[in-house]
Parts: structure tokens; sequence; C-alpha cells
């Protein structure tokens, strides 16, 4: 096997607000073989994006490159002059990056952006760089890939732009790709297509590729090794197979072990709680609720004719993919988005549609987590800040009382109480999420709306904020509503599941009963999404019957009919297009699935892939 | 219970210092704050009197800067304008900054008819050049010290107010604005505890620009006699007044020239730095 990259005890620094540099990576080498895909695992900070960057000779400003050597295909890139290392960079070795709507530029088109590098190293002609770019897209299995590429990045969907992104990195036919998270912010069943997209491409190129990402499960359907880093050092290495069934270091069994576990298997979710809660005792009780946004005359309903309750330290969990109107829904309980129609009921007093005409009392009862730590905090107010104000709001607390609160919130929160005089950036995502939650706390809540709170952090940070949510609802009676696309994370946290597709209830009751059959299509469809932690699942689920049907297909609104029609391996032509679904209700009496099938039709086991 | 473990590497930021620039522009700002507080009894003459018989007299011993074109000490006169410049211009200004940032931040925040109504009504006074809108005002309401402030402040506001709003409709669909609705807080407590401090360094910048443009815009309508009326000092009449002199070297039109540079250099000096320093430390 020919060695593409060769990266020996790399060395990087980042400098300090103080002026000081500190390292960052410490001593990394690995190699990446013609052909195979070597992955880069790791929690943020453990200088894994900083290690693949290396690759392209680039770090991050105010980083720089302390020590070590560097190899693509023999040359020694920290040799190079800036010149020369642009040469290569685009031509020799490539990016793919996390958030390809940011690396996309708005204003121009795909095509443009596609045959970029072609021109810029003067590789092609713009016609010959043209064709080559649509034969890259019909490898990635991009749909309408005549013409795809004279849209603009604004007008394709999400997983659709990632892999125009590895086109673009792919259009100089590089020896070297570095895929950075490029999966991380899509959804489950996007994140397949994707995945065996860019898993078809490398493997046919016989391209190496360095791959970082923070998903084991992930990691397991591309990588043929993987490089585990922590801290900015490599603590183990191995073939993916050995990584994940005999993983020697105690670090990487921690990180095997909070890989979700599947949601089939265990419902823990389903004990404790419900059961002492008295019945009728609902927290908050959604009926018909349809909500749209823009102009009455230009409207786009996103959300239509939802019903659910919440019952007093119940957990329920509101799962879809992005544009099903999960965060549509929270804000209509919140009181940000007043509801075309319907009635929203807080222990059993109709609320009224938006904040304004809410009493404080009402206000407080009812408070909401968003998803990004670093946007929902303040950035100029102090934790202390940040903290003081719902208690002077709501409670009228101040001086030593609203102190000595905000020490127990700080507790509660398991922060430590000298944080409450620093600033949101001068904290980690964690901890941001913790003050966000503290926040929302320090109202003394009936209950909170958690809007993706675990989404954007790392595996074990999200499974700490998790345990602490857990408690506090245990010790304080609290309730959730835990707005999720991540199926695993809400089956083993909430005793309810409310499924929405485009912005209907497609299934709903308690998780046992959700995640076993009979399923509603499209519930199975996500189930069926989220990855294994071995190799080859991927393989299997393209081939099902499941993905052939839904995947790569976007959600779309549809005003009669079953939304879920286009994406249905079961759909019935003629009915289901025509008709809104019925409503079946399943042996527990709570156990609701909207659909034209019978019980029985969707009552097959999910294939164990 | 176990701690995060990227906690341990977080430790908080070390304040800022102040650094060179800064401090050369709290020295001139400083400078001219002083006389501006003590300058009219430093003066040797009254701004008015007439000390030598022609115009444009010589520096020397007894007028150190020499004399203007019908024969007042420069040098008195600008110690004594000192005070009318800084404290009209200030003033102007922040009463230009508190207009545009009350109805540029409620605009964006109310996104409704209130938004369509103030957006368009400013619209279409920036459409007129300042000049000439502030000419028509004064001439209709006659000139005095109050009507210039507002005038002059109203027509600076209107630049604000862009700013402003834009800076805010960003702002307010970030979700600390939505928890902060979501709380039940009203639209002033939104506008003064989460939009205005993260408005703060471009508002601060502007208020350097805006500070340097309001003094001109105010010495261009004491020159066109709508200004400070005579026998007031203040240093942007000062150059205009004299503004003959220069042809014949007359230090008349330059010191008073010379002393709204520093100003606007020195005010210019201390945002600068404090929106690099503080600014660049509390964004990520």
């Amino acid at each position: 096997m020919t060695e593409v990259l060769r990266i020996d005890n790399l060395w990087v620094e980042g400098r300090q607000p103080s002026g000081r540099y500190a390292s960052i990576v410490k001593g990394v080498s690995l190699t990446v073989n013609a052909g195979e895909v070597v992955a880069l695992i790791g929690e943020s900070g453990s200088g894994k994006t900083t290690s693949a960057l290396a690759a392209l000779c680039y770090t991050r400003p105010g980083c720089r490159i302390a020590n070590g050597h560097i190899a693509l295909r023999g040359i020694d890139l920290l040799a190079l002059d800036s010149e020369s290392r642009r040469q290569l960079r685009g031509r020799k070795v490539s990016f793919v990056a996390q958030s390809a709507m940011a690396a996309f530029n708005p204003a121009l088109s795909i095509d443009e952006q596609v045959t970029e590098g072609l021109h810029i190293h003067r590789l092609m002609s713009r016609d010959k760089a043209l064709i080559q770019a649509r034969e890259l897209y019909l490898k990635l299995g991009l749909p309408d890939a005549d013409r795809i590429g004279l849209r603009y990045p604004h007008q394709v969907s999400g997983g659709q732009l990632q892999r125009l992104l590895a086109a673009m990195a792919m259009s100089c036919g590089p020896d070297l790709i570095v895929f950075d998270e490029p999966t991380t912010a899509l959804d489950v069943t996007t994140q397949i297509e994707v995945l065996s997209a860019f898993k078809e491409i490398v493997s046919q190129r016989q391209t190496a590729a360095l791959y970082v990402s923070h998903d084991l499960a992930v990691v397991a359907q591309i990588a043929d090794r993987i490089v585990v880093l922590y801290r900015g050092e490599v603590v183990e290495e191995g073939p993916t197979d050995q990584i994940l069934k005999s993983a020697s270091h105690a670090y990487t069994r921690s990180l095997l072990e909070a890989v979700k576990p599947p949601p089939l298997v265990t419902h823990r979710g389903s004990s404790g709680v419900v059961e002492h809660a008295a019945p009728g005792t609902s927290v908050i009780d959604v009926s018909g609720i349809t909500a749209a946004y823009g102009r009455s005359d230009a409207r786009t309903t996103v959300l239509r004719d939802v019903s659910m309750s919440v019952q007093r330290g119940e957990v329920v969990g509101v799962i879809g993919e992005s544009g099903c109107g999960k965060s549509t829904l929270a804000r209509a309980i919140a009181g940000l988005l007043p509801p075309v129609s319907g009635q929203i009921k807080l222990a059993d007093v109709v609320l009224a549609p938006v904040v304004r005409g809410r009493s404080k009392e009402e206000l407080r009862r009812i408070q909401i987590v968003f998803q990004m730590p670093d946007v929902a905090l303040n950035p100029r107010q102090t934790v202390a800040g940040i903290l003081n104000r719902p208690l002077e709001f709501y409670m009228g607390m101040n001086g030593d009382a609203r102190m000595a609160r905000v020490r127990e919130l700080m507790d509660m929160m398991e922060l430590p109480g000298s944080f409450v005089s620093r600033y949101p950036g001068e904290l980690s995502g964690g901890q941001k999420q913790r003050v966000n939650l503290a926040r929302a706390m320090a109202a003394r809540p009936d209950i909170i709306l958690c809007d993706e709170v675990t989404s954007s952090l790392d595996t074990l940070v999200a499974a700490s904020i998790l345990r602490l949510l857990t408690r506090l609802r245990e010790s304080l009676g609290l309730s959730y509503v835990f707005i999720s696309h991540d199926l695993s994370t809400v089956a083993s946290f909430a005793n309810k599941i409310v499924v929405l597709y485009a912005g209907r209830v497609v299934e709903q009751g308690p998780t046992a009963s959700v995640l076993a059959p009979p399923y509603h299509p499209y519930t199975r469809l996500l189930l069926a999404s989220v990855p294994k932690l071995r190799k080859g699942w991927l393989e299997d689920i393209v081939r099902s019957r499941e993905a052939t049907a839904g995947i790569a297909r976007e959600v779309k609104l549809v005003e009669t009919g079953c939304p879920f029609f286009n994406r249905c391996p079961m759909a019935l032509p003629g009915l289901c297009d025509r008709e809104d679904p019925p409503l079946l209700t399943l042996s527990t009496q709570q156990h609701v699935i909207a659909c034209h099938r019978t019980a029985s039709d969707l009552a097959t086991e999910l294939a164990s892939y | 219970m176990t701690p995060e473990p990227e906690a341990v590497d977080m430790l908080p930021r070390e304040r800022p210092t102040m650094n060179a620039a800064a401090w050369i522009g709290v020295v001139v700002v400083g400078f001219w704050i002083l006389i501006a507080l003590v300058g009219s009894s430093l003066a040797p003459f009254e701004e008015g009197k007439l000390v030598t018989t022609f115009g444009y007299g010589p520096a020397g011993k007894i007028t150190l800067l020499g004399s203007d074109y019908i024969g007042r000490d420069v040098f008195s006169r600008l110690l004594i304008g000192a005070r009318l410049t800084l404290a009209l211009a200030l003033i102007t200004t922040v009463f230009a900054f508190v207009v545009g940032l009350v109805l540029g931040f409620a605009a964006a925040l109310s996104s409704g008819w209130l938004d369509t109504v103030l957006s368009r009504g400013i619209d279409a006074l920036l459409a007129f050049p300042s000049i000439i809108l502030a000419l028509v005002a004064i001439t209709a309401l006659g000139s005095s010290i109050p009507v210039l402030v507002a005038v002059v402040g109203l027509i600076e506001a209107t630049r604000v107010f862009r700013l402003a709003r834009a800076l805010a409709v960003d702002l307010s669909v970030t979700e600390f604005v939505e928890v902060a609705r979501a709380r039940g807080e009203g639209t002033w407590w939104i506008m003064r505890a989460e939009i205005l401090p993260n408005t703060l360094f471009p508002l601060a910048t502007e208020f350097g620009m805006r500070f340097t443009f309001t003094i001109l815009l105010l010495s261009a309508l004491s020159f066109l006699g709508l200004g400070v009326q005579p026998p007031l000092a203040d240093w942007g009449a000062m150059v205009r007044e004299n503004i003959s002199g220069l042809l014949r070297g007359s230090m008349a039109p330059l010191a008073p020239a010379a002393a709204i540079s520093s100003l606007t250099i020195g005010v210019n000096l201390i945002v600068d730095s404090f929106v690099r320093d503080y600014g660049a430390k509390a964004d990520l």
C-alpha cells in the first residue's frame, strides 16, 4: 500500500489571550494510505480538527505548528513556502467542512464553486470541468445531476449541499481529503445518504481520507482505522473492528459506553415517574394547535392540528427531522408564536396565545431552553446577571436572598460558585448549557421546554446534562418537553414520545409502545436510520425497503393527504395522497398512529440490521 | 458528578488594559475638557475685545496666536470657545444617540407598523442633504442654542437610527432575546439589557464619528450665519469667519481648526481602543 500522508510527532500551539502559546496537539503521529479512510475521534478540544487541518499545512488563526514532520506523498509540507502550499491545497489535498451552508458562497452558482479549484489550478478548460462536475454529481447520487449545478446554495437541501461540498473537494482529484464532521449537523436519514455517497466515491477513486468525528457509530461505518485523540495526544490507534470490539484504553471505552443503546432494546424511559402521577394532572394540554409563519395572505402552515399533553413529572419527547415543526411547537407553547387555531392549557387553565396576554405567574411556570448555548446566553451579561434577572422578575428577589438563591442554583447545576462573575465566552459548551438550564430553573417552573438541549454537545457532556435533568425531575417533580432529532437520546429519557412529520403528529404514545411494533412508517424509517455500532450497517440499511423509499427525499408540507406519502414504502396511491389518514388507537389507549394502513400491516418487526 | 474534562482548560480571560494610543486620546480630550472648564478665566482678553486695530494681526507677546479678521485675540477666543464647542457638540451628539437608539431599537423589535412608519419617515428625512434640512428648519424657527441642538441632533439621529435598527434587527432574532420575550420582559427592558450591551462597540465607533460630524455641521451653520451667533465664539465659527486669513498666513483659521482635529482624533483614539480591547475579548 502506498502511503499518502505521514504525520510525525506533530505539535501545534495556540496563542492564549495573555500572548503565551499553549500546546493543543502534543506529538501526534499518524499515517494514511491510498484508498484508506482513517478516522480521528475525540471530544471538542481534543485537537482532532487541528491535527487534521495540519494535513493541509494549515492552522487556524492564532495557532502555529511548533514541531513535527508532515509529508504528503513524500513531499515535506513544512519545508514548502506559502505559494507552493497554496498549489497543493485543493489539488492534492482538499477539505470538506462541517457546515456546507457556511462553506458555500451564497452569491455564486454551485457549478462555479465546484469547478473553481480546477480553474484556479488551471487543470482543465471550463467546459471539461463542467462535464466532470456532472459526473461527480451523478456518482454522489445527487438528483437532477445535469441541472443541479445551475442552482444556488440556498436552493438545495442540507444533505445535498454536503455532497456538493464533497464534489468540490473531489474536483481536482486530490490524493487526500480531510472531512471535518461532515454529517454532524444532519438528520439521521440525511446522514445515511451523505455517508454512503462519501464511502462510495472514496473507494471508487482510491482517495485517502482523514475523517474527523466525535460519533463512533458513524465512524464505524466509514473508517478502516481509528485514531483516538484525548487532550491533544493519541491514546489509541487500530483497525476499526479492533477498536470497537477490544478497546484497550479507558478513554476509548468510556466513549464506547457513551454511545447510546439502540432505541429498540431498552425502555428505561418508561420507568418510574408516570406511575405515581395522578391521572388528569396534566401540566400542559395542547389541543388542535395549527401554527403558521408569514402574513395572512401568504402563510406557510408548519403545524397542523397538533394535540398532546404532558403530565406532572413526565418527559415527553418530540422527534422528527428538521423542518417538521418541533421547535415551532415549543415556541407556540411558550407564547412566542401565537397559533392560528387551537388552544393551550396550563394545568386546566386556557392560556392566552401570546406572551403579552399571559400573567407573570403563568409565564413563570413554563420555561424554554434553547439548543445553542452560545447564542442562548447574552454574551455581555455575567452568569450572575443572567441568573439574577428571572429571580428579580418573577419573585422580586434582590440583595442577599437573591445571591443565596444564585449560589443554590449553581450548586444544583454542579457549577463552581466562582463562575458567577464569568461571561458566557469564558465557559465551555457544557457549562453554558448548565447556565442556560439554571436560568430556566431559577423561575421554579412546572415545565421546561428543552429544544435540542444536548444536540450541540459532545457525547460525554450530553450524557452528564441528561443525568442532571433526570435528577432534577426526580427531586422537583419537573416535567419536560424534550425536543430532539436524536432518537436514541429521546428513547432513553422520555416517558412518552410524539413523532412529528411535516407539522403533523403521525404517532404518539408511551415510549415503549412507540418504539415497538406496530410502527408508523415514518417512525420505522427514523428507527432504522440510527447508526449502529458495527461495521457494514450502512450497506445493509441502504438496501433496506425503508431507506430506498424514504431516504434522500425532503420533508414536504402538504395540504391534503398524508404528508409522508412521497417517502412511504407502504403508501397506497389514490388514498394516502388524497385523504387525511385516520387515527388508529392501539392496544394501550394512549398509543395513536395516523395511517391508512391497518395495525397488522404496520406490525412487522424492524429488521435487525 | 464527574466534572467535564473540558472544564479544566477554561480559565477566565484577562481583563484588558489601556494601550498607548488610548492614553494619548485621554490626555488630549482631558486637556480640552479642562480648558472648557477653566478656559474663560485663563483667557487674557474678553472674547469680543478688539486688541489690534487691523485684521489678522501677527502672533506676538500680547496676542499669542495673533488676532482675527476684525482684530480680536485668537488665543482668548480659542480658550473661551472651547466650552461652547465641546458642550454643544457633546449635548447634540448625545441627544442624537438617545433619539436614534430608542427609535431604532423600538422599530427593530416591534417589526410591525411602527417599524414601517419610522423607517419610511426617516428615509424621507435622509433624502435631503443635512445642511439643507438644517437651513430650512433653523430659518423657520430662528437661531438659538436650543434650536441648534434640537435640529442638528435630530438630523444626526436619522443616521444613528439606521445603524441602531440594523444592529438590533440581527439581535432581535437571537435566542437570548427569545428567552427574554418568553420570560415576559417588556420592549424597554429588552432594548436596555439585551440589545444595547451587544451593540455597544459599533455604537461607540459611530459616536466618535457622529461627534466629528456634529462639530462640522455646527460650524457649517455658523458660516452661513445660522449657527452660534456673534459675539459668542465657537471653533467652527472661528474657522469659517477667518477663512480668508489663510492667504495671509494668519493663525486665526488654523488654530481653531487644529483644536477641532485634535479633539476629534482624541475622541476617536479612545473609542477605537475601547472597541478593540473590549470588543475583541467579549466576542467569540
